[in-house]
């Protein structure tokens, strides 16, 4: 290959950046946030075969990059996210940006408000470039089953995997999982230095780990949901993707806290300006829990876990076997009252006061029925009839009842672990590298949910704070990461370990392919998925 | 014979009566609504008044207004209840147009107050003027949402939908089946009517459905269990809940007496034949798959200021024992302290109640007169009232002010006029209020004649123009007397004191 790395490249360079890097970069006039904002919108560009994004917001995106300079030019930038990229899940509302949840029935839909933690982000001078692509309603492990097809992993297009690859790019690429997908390939292919997923059983963990990029998940109620469209009010959070720990914890600081319109919000505690520089991991202990050596965790996986676990045991940090034992119920009471929520959710898409609406108006039932018909996708409309029928009056006792019960307990479980003196949990986070998209495919949207969420959701049962760090590439050349859980409240003390943790595990910087080679590539996708789409 | 023994069997079973128990829901008077800022007004332009939660935008989430939660409660502790410390909200679903989001937020498992009692009276007695007192225990009260309203335009085939009333604060109480009939339900509704408008906690307009009655209807006999019952709507006013209610406790006696069964159903009253009619009804079938709301954590009212948690700030909470002091004079109390300070008739306390500002008319007019509350309890009730009703006026629209009537009853107290005169006297007020008493009494020349000598003069002047009866009088029918008196008031246009003129006449005569 002679075409030069794309990491090597002066844009590259400087999108490849941390948020803290190139945050300085802009204040030492090294670049400018107009500038930065048209590499980030040409990088979308360039990877638009993965799919990433469903709107790209460029020319707003311009104005606020251009107001950004005007402030940093007169030595008056907001804050650490003053002129920085970022992009948003479309599952977030966007006051003039559409707001489609990957689905027909919010196609074209507008909303006239911004989610609190997207005003948060605009407020301090953030840039949005794009709304990211997502499984339908955030309801997937794979980001594969959303309107506007499925989001391919940036590191199937590295060298790394195309040279092991026998097939065509266009047949043989990975999944970015889901359902926050498409902020995890942003975040990952460069094109933002920040993204907002959301998070109800691991959708913003799972692509993270996948595409390599950190992924937190806050303690439930630090972050508003005010804006957020629901899937499980109860598990929903917003989570973060950077590319750094220490990205995260910065945004971390400025997302956190009370929102008056959000009654489930908490008063963040008190955190410092960043994370400690010098921190004592001998001051930690590091939970193990046995139940996580599940089926099917594969053996690059394992090998990580026991290669982060004996790091921290090596730099002197206890760490010590623990029990869950009620976590392997966590996957089947999630499906319930997941199931249960979403009926409840999704009654508002009527096709009245808008989205979607079917010609067919014979009656208000049949418009209903033929509106919800159309404008849901069968993992959608599935959720909504087995939740419905867990809620009926002569079911709720056997389903709805249990599952919070076997949430509780499942809560209990986590809850006496750290009261054993437990700082933190590791665990992986997925069972493998991404797969295959066409392996992925062989099997249902519930399956797979219930496959790959194994590990990450009994948190969000109990509301607690995880992220994810990637640790290495497995010999596909695809991410492997590792989850750290915390306490209620602790995410900063999560976040701290979670830095520690990044700085030993040295994980590589993303090569897009060939430059040359990348171009081809994007038009033949493109040639190929109009062909597809016509 | 059989038919004998048959009507011996039926006539030997207690009469059938019917049972009654009653749904309301009550508007709460609020600035904004429940779970949004939207305002609350009655009669604003459609769909002028729908924030984006009420519209159901996706991605917003409901924000108790903790007035809607301290009007439930002010409720509450005026119904007696035990008011819930943790009350939780729960999901309701159904599909319908003027519900946006698919169901309705309100409180199914444990509501804000429970356990209450409603006591009212009504009137029996040949002259209605009996007073029995009787209760109703409250079940609950539960914080709601309102809906929307719907308009189906049939000839365009089309059905409006108009959001303003949408998530509008709403208390639902449920009355338990111990009421009889259909005046005792309308005493009660009336008695809730005062209460919630003394506690300022809701309008209670019946016409304007603020306040939104249903009646569960049954009948049975006395010992045996509770027969089927039918739920009646559709009842905009007290008059029509008492009709409503009687006319479907006689249906239901008839059903039941041709051996016929009476169907588990929803009717709604027909104000213009007085009838119930079975409703196109699918709610039999509905399961509205309950599910706690997950976006409310779970509802905390505290007791006293000093049990409201550190960390809390008392003022942004709803607490017991400051409401408490808050709570108005209600309706009975009212009733009993006029009965005791003003030694009216309790009818009559009633009435001064039932009536918006009459009791502060009355009580204004007997501060500012010398003449005994007795006395002006009359005037109010019978001029003021009268002409009020048949007008069609409320009491703040009356044209004549609590001072002006307590100076006419006391020109009339005082002798400067009499009493007929004064009757005469409010009338004139009545259509000239820019006028003052004194105005209206000189203008027409109504002052008492009090010269000796010149009702001398008129009542000789009758005596000597009527012989025949002075001779029937002097025969001794003394009853003849009253018809020279009336003439006096002829001549003078009532401006004579009875008492006087009687005297003088007898003197005459004898």
């Amino acid at each position: 290959m002679s075409a030069p790395s794309a990491a090597f490249r002066p844009a590259a360079a400087m999108l490849s950046l941390s948020i803290r890097e190139v945050s300085q970069a802009l204040r030492d006039g090294r670049v400018s946030a107009t500038e930065l904002c048209r590499k980030c919108i040409d990088q979308i560009q360039r990877t638009h075969y993965l799919n990433a994004f469903i709107t790209i917001t460029g020319e707003t995106a311009m104005e606020q990059a251009q107001r950004a300079d005007n402030r940093i030019r007169t030595g008056k930038p907001l804050g650490p996210l003053d002129g920085i990229p970022f992009s948003v899940k479309d599952n977030f509302c966007t006051e003039n940006i559409k707001t489609t949840c990957a689905s027909k029935m919010l196609k074209g839909y507008v909303p006239p408000f911004s989610a609190t933690v997207v005003q948060k982000l605009l407020d301090q001078g953030a840039v949005l470039v794009g709304k990211t692509n997502l499984d339908e309603f955030a309801m997937g492990a794979g980001s594969t089953d959303g309107v506007f097809g499925p989001i391919r992993n940036p590191w199937s297009y590295t060298t790394l995997y195309r040279e092991q690859s026998t097939e065509d790019p266009d047949s043989d690429w990975a999944i970015s999982g889901g359902s926050s997908g498409g902020s995890a390939a942003a975040v990952a292919a460069l094109s933002s230095f920040l993204a907002l997923g959301s998070d109800t059983g691991g959708s913003t963990r799972n692509p993270g780990s996948l595409c390599g990029v950190v992924a937190l998940k806050p303690t439930y109620g630090l972050l508003s949901r005010h804006g957020l469209i629901p899937l499980v009010n109860s598990m929903d959070v917003p989570g973060i993707m950077t590319r750094s720990v220490h990205d995260a914890a910065t945004v971390l600081r400025i997302l956190q806290g009370r929102d008056e319109r959000d009654s489930t919000t908490v008063q963040a505690p008190s955190t410092p300006p960043s994370l400690p520089e010098h921190f004592d991991i001998r001051d930690i202990c590091v939970g193990i829990p046995k139940e996580y050596h599940a089926p099917g965790l594969s053996t690059d996986t394992l090998a990580q876990w026991s290669r982060v676990a004996a790091m921290f045991e090596q730099a002197g940090a206890r760490v010590q076997e623990v029990s869950l034992p009620h976590t392997q119920h966590s996957i089947v009471c999630y499906h319930v009252l997941c199931c249960c929520e979403v009926a409840s959710n999704m009654a508002r898409f009527d096709g009245l006061e808008y989205g979607h609406r079917s010609t067919i108006d014979s009656s208000t039932d049949a418009m209903y029925a033929t509106t919800r018909h159309e404008g849901f996708n069968n993992v959608v409309r599935r959720r909504i009839l087995s939740g419905n029928y867990f809620l009926l009056k002569s079911n709720y006792e056997r389903y709805f009842v249990k599952a919070q019960q076997m949430r509780r307990l499942i809560t209990e479980d986590l809850k006496n672990v750290f009261r054993s003196g437990i700082d933190v949990l590791l665990t992986p986070t997925t069972l493998s590298d991404a797969a295959r998209y066409t392996d992925f495919i062989q099997e249902d949207n519930r399956t797979r949910s219930a496959q790959e969420d194994v590990f990450t959701q009994p948190v969000n049962m109990a509301g607690l704070p995880a992220v994810t760090v990637p640790t290495a590439l497995s010999r596909r050349g695809l991410p492997i990461s590792l989850q750290l859980i915390g306490q209620t409240l602790q995410d900063w003390k999560l976040l701290t370990v979670a830095h520690w943790m990044e700085q030993q595990v040295n994980f590589p910087m993303i090569h897009l392919h060939g430059d040359s080679d990348e171009r081809k590539l994007d038009r033949l996708v493109r040639e190929r998925t109009h062909t597809i789409g016509s | 014979i059989y038919l004998f023994i048959a009507w011996a069997l039926l006539s030997s079973l207690p009469q059938m009566v019917g049972v009654v128990g009653l749904e309301v829901h009550a508007q709460i008077q609020s600035t904004s609504k429940l779970f949004s800022g939207s305002h609350v007004r009655f009669l604003a332009p459609p769909n002028s008044l729908v924030s984006h939660f009420d519209a159901s935008l996706p991605g917003t989430l409901p924000v108790l207004n903790r007035r809607c939660v301290e009007a439930a409660v002010l409720t509450g502790l005026a119904l007696n209840c035990t008011i819930n410390r943790k009350s939780l909200f729960d999901r309701k679903h159904y599909f319908y147009a003027d519900m946006p989001a698919g169901y309705q937020i309100t409180q199914q498992r444990v509501p804000i107050a429970v356990n209450g009692m409603l006591v009212y009276s009504h009137f029996e007695g040949r002259r209605r003027n009996q007073v029995v007192t009787k209760s109703v225990k409250i079940k609950q009260i539960q914080l709601e949402q309102d809906s929307g309203k719907s308009l189906h335009d049939d000839e365009q085939s089309q059905t409006l939908i108009d959001l303003n009333r949408a998530g509008v604060g709403l208390m639902e109480l449920v009355m338990e089946p111990e009421m009889c009939c259909g005046e005792e339900a309308a005493a009660a509704v009336r008695e809730l009517q005062l209460i919630l408008q003394a506690l300022g906690t809701c309008q209670a307009n019946m016409a304007e459905g603020q306040l939104r009655v249903d009646a569960n209807v049954s009948v049975h006999r006395p010992g045996e269990p509770l027969g089927v019952r039918t739920e009646v709507k559709n009842i905009n006013s007290v008059r029509h809940l008492a009709k409503a209610i009687d006319y479907e406790i006689q249906r239901q006696m008839e059903v039941l007496q041709s051996a016929g069964k009476v169907l588990n159903e929803t009717r709604a009253f027909d104000s213009k034949s007085g009838n119930t009619i079975p409703m196109r009804d699918k709610e039999g079938l509905q399961d509205y798959r309950f599910m706690p709301e997950p976006n409310l954590p779970p509802l905390f009212v505290y007791k006293s200021e000093a049990s409201v948690p550190a960390g809390v700030d008392p003022a942004q909470v709803v607490v017991i024992d400051r409401l408490s002091a808050q709570l108005p004079e209600l309706p009975s109390v009212k009733r009993t302290r006029l009965v005791e300070t003003y030694g009216i008739l309790q009818e009559h306390s009633f009435t001064l109640v039932n009536e918006d500002g009459l009791m502060d008319y009355f009580e204004n007019v007997v501060q500012t007169t010398k003449a005994e509350p007795r006395k002006v309890i009359g005037w109010v009730i019978k001029e003021l009232m009268g002409n009020l009703n048949s007008q069609n006026l409320k009491v703040s629209q009356s044209p004549i002010s609590p001072c002006a009537l307590a100076e006419l009853i006391n020109l009339a107290e005082s002798g400067h006029i009499s009493s007929s005169t004064a009757k005469q006297v409010f009338q004139e007020m009545w259509k000239a209020p820019e006028k003052t008493v004194g105005q209206i009494v000189k203008e027409q020349d109504l002052w008492m004649i009090n010269d000796k000598e010149e009702l001398q003069k008129i009542c000789r002047r009758i005596v000597d123009s009527h012989p025949e009866e002075v001779q029937i009088i002097r025969r001794g029918n003394k009853k003849v007397l009253n018809k020279l008196m009336g003439e006096v008031q002829r001549e003078t246009k009532g401006r004579t004191d009875p008492v006087q003129v009687r005297a003088i006449l007898e003197k005459m005569v004898s």
